[in-house]
């Protein structure tokens, strides 16, 4: 899943409701795979499939006025469960971006980690943002991520967004954690020495 | 400054990354079998070997059935994870509780009675209820696939340090009210993103009062409320009950251990991020009404009406109680119940067990009820067939079944079927969370107990 990222203009898909929880974003039944692929397809599952797997017509996803890279939900988006299948799902689905007005922790760093880029903005940019896409579900965003910019391209209108610098380097570069992590090994033995004086 | 929550992330910390995050070493991983898959795979193809594997412990929980464990699972799809824990912790020289291992049961209820987690410990599992462990003092956090790789390959994680806050209960809990009312309290004021960004300290002279298991309950659900985690700072309650245990230190080890341990609170100048209250006279014995744990009110409440939710959440209140067959202003008192469970990373110890027995001894199940009693472990499992508990539930017309998350999740078979009630003693009340279309009511195992002998919502305090 490591892929390089830079700047993205896409159409959006918009599903604005709160409290949007991992157990929705991909619900215990599919977690049993043993690798990550495949999960996509199952991305909001019972909201996007009646029982018998026919799709839910009004559900966004299956409603084809909308489509592309950029998924904007309502505020504290993935809560509950720190399952990384939720961020497999979405990146899987074909997901880049995550746009809301703020997300769950553990969930925020799972799409971090798997290089979809969660990109909090403002409830007033969030509201905006939600009302283009329903006036004009062509009208694009393009997220910036070298100049944390994002900008409502109907209406002109950009917000900074923030990211910490070294996570913002890992996923311009396409360099993960482990990556980092296993060419410290000297100071952790340091560490693990001094705390056992 | 000066919480106990930095003294212990402190003094784990490897080193800073520039422009970034903290490096910090952890003390004890767990692993089941549903996050770890993965990240053992990401280990294999990057050709790496645990870097501390003595550190670290594995053993299933989510898949494995409440019944027949020792025939093999019939979900062959279950079975695969499971048996692929199995494998990875062999050809990673990891320590594994299989099935029907006496050490087995819910990661989040063997850590602690096995003495495993343990003060001022960094501690952190593929979960996001590892908050639990901060009952014992242990800075503790549920993290994702490729963290858990993370600590696999450098027993270190890479985390932005949390904001503290300090939720303090101050007073006297009334008969019939628990840590699962306490906690389903504060996530009702709190709301479910009420603490996210924030590592939270337990105190006041409820918590300090609470037994281990009813701390481990109030620390289980912290992450309800978005935060990080939640732990309590250990004290005689938390001392008494680790001496003696499997994997505590012993002898000399105790004494250095206590030193460390005894140093282990906030100062009195400490200053955390943020400070909240709550009397425990305004708690009574709490139900959820929604589609999170934030959408909970005491027994005797009703629902709120759509007009006193703030506009934005509007949607979501009238999409949950739409779900749930809810219709605002409403009582839940005397609806009717068609599940109950007992048990889970939340409620599935011993003294759960007992508040159970303790309301259904000298009553009878309602017949058309469906109850599902799940010790939180085989430790558990002993405890209540010793302490006679058993027998107070066969006299009832209840069976206790096998170890494991069981319908917390629904990840087995034990599925509640779409639109029948579940009084659930568990910590999710999401849609679907039980299984498709099942409707969750999270209560304490009084509430459980009292809605088993009643068929309907019940105050378990007219029981009592």
């Amino acid at each position: 899943m490591k892929q390089k990222f830079n700047v993205i203009t896409s159409t959006c898909v918009p599903l604005p409701l709160e409290n949007v929880d991992t157990d929705q974003i991909i619900p215990a039944r599919f977690l049993k795979a043993t690798d990550k692929e495949g999960f996509g397809d199952n991305l909001f599952r019972d909201w996007r499939y009646d029982k018998q797997g026919n799709p839910i017509k009004d559900f966004v996803l299956n409603d084809p006025k909308y489509g592309g890279q950029i998924l904007v939900a309502g505020k504290n988006f993935g809560s509950g469960s720190s399952r990384e299948h939720a961020a497999w799902a979405i990146a899987g689905y074909g997901f880049r971006v995550v746009v809301s007005s703020f997300f769950a922790d553990i969930h925020k760093n799972n799409e971090l980690n798997n290089f979809v880029l969660p990109v909090v903005v403002s409830e007033e940019f969030l509201s905006e943002l939600f009302k283009s896409i329903k006036e004009n579900p062509n009208m694009e965003v393009e997220v910036d991520l070298p100049n944390q910019m994002i900008t409502n391209r109907e209406l002109c209108k950009s917000e900074h967004f923030e990211i910490n610098g070294y996570k913002k380097l890992c996923l311009i570069n396409g360099l993960d954690d482990i990556d980092y992590l296993i060419h410290s090994k000297d100071k952790i033995e340091e560490w693990e020495k001094k705390s056992s004086k | 400054m000066n919480t106990l929550f930095d003294k212990i992330w402190d003094k784990h910390v490897v080193q800073i990354v520039d422009a970034g995050p903290t490096q910090l070493y952890i003390d004890r991983l767990y692993c089941h079998e549903v996050t770890s898959p993965q990240a053992f795979d990401g280990m294999r193809s990057r050709g790496l070997k645990c870097f501390r594997p003595e550190h670290i412990y594995c053993m299933p929980d989510h898949n494995t059935p409440t019944h027949d464990q020792d025939k093999p699972i019939e979900d062959l799809i279950s079975k695969k994870q499971v048996d692929t824990l199995e494998r990875n912790a062999y050809d990673f020289g990891l320590t594994h509780f299989g099935m029907m291992n006496p050490k087995n049961g819910i990661i989040h209820v063997v850590g602690p009675e096995r003495g495993l987690s343990l003060p001022g410990m960094t501690l952190v599992c593929g979960d996001s209820h590892t908050s639990t462990h901060g009952a014992m003092g242990a800075v503790a956090f549920g993290i994702g696939t490729s963290e858990v790789e993370m600590v696999l390959a450098s027993q270190c994680i890479l985390q932005q340090k949390p904001k503290s806050m300090r939720i303090s209960i101050n007073g006297t809990l009334e008969n019939g009210v628990t840590a699962k009312d306490v906690a389903l309290y504060i996530m009702s004021k709190m709301t479910t993103s009420g603490a996210t960004g924030y590592f939270v300290e337990y105190s006041g002279s409820v918590v300090r009062n609470l037994s281990m298991e009813g701390r481990l309950t109030l620390c289980n659900l912290s992450i309800e409320m978005g935060a990080r985690g939640g732990f309590i700072a250990p004290d005689e309650i938390t001392f008494n009950y680790l001496k003696g245990r499997e994997y505590a230190p012993k002898d000399a080890d105790w004494d250095k251990a206590m030193e460390y341990w005894n140093t282990l609170k906030s100062g009195d100048d400490a200053v955390f991020d943020k400070e909240i209250n709550f009397d425990a006279k305004n708690i009574e014995p709490m139900v959820t009404y929604g589609t999170n744990p934030g959408m909970g009110m005491g027994i005797t409440n009703n629902i709120p009406f759509l007009e006193t939710v703030p506009a934005n959440g509007q949607v979501s209140f009238k999409k949950s109680l739409d779900y749930m067959g809810f219709v605002p202003g409403e009582k839940l008192l005397g609806k009717k119940v068609d599940y109950v469970f007992c048990g889970s990373c939340t409620n599935g110890r011993i003294e759960d067990f007992r508040a159970f027995a303790s309301i259904v001894k000298g009553r009878k199940k309602v017949d058309d009820i469906t109850c599902w009693l799940v010790p939180g472990s085989w430790m558990v499992d002993k405890q209540i067939r010793e302490e006679g508990l058993d027998q107070i539930f066969e006299a009832s017309g209840f069976e206790i079944r096998q170890p494991g998350c069981s319908a917390c999740l629904a990840m087995n078979d034990d599925k509640i079927p779409a639109g029948k009630y579940a009084v659930s003693t568990s910590n999710r009340n999401f849609e679907g969370r039980q299984g498709p279309g099942a409707r969750t009511i999270l209560v304490s195992p009084l509430v459980a107990a009292a809605a088993a002998v009643t068929g309907v919502i019940t105050d378990p305090r007219i029981l009592m």
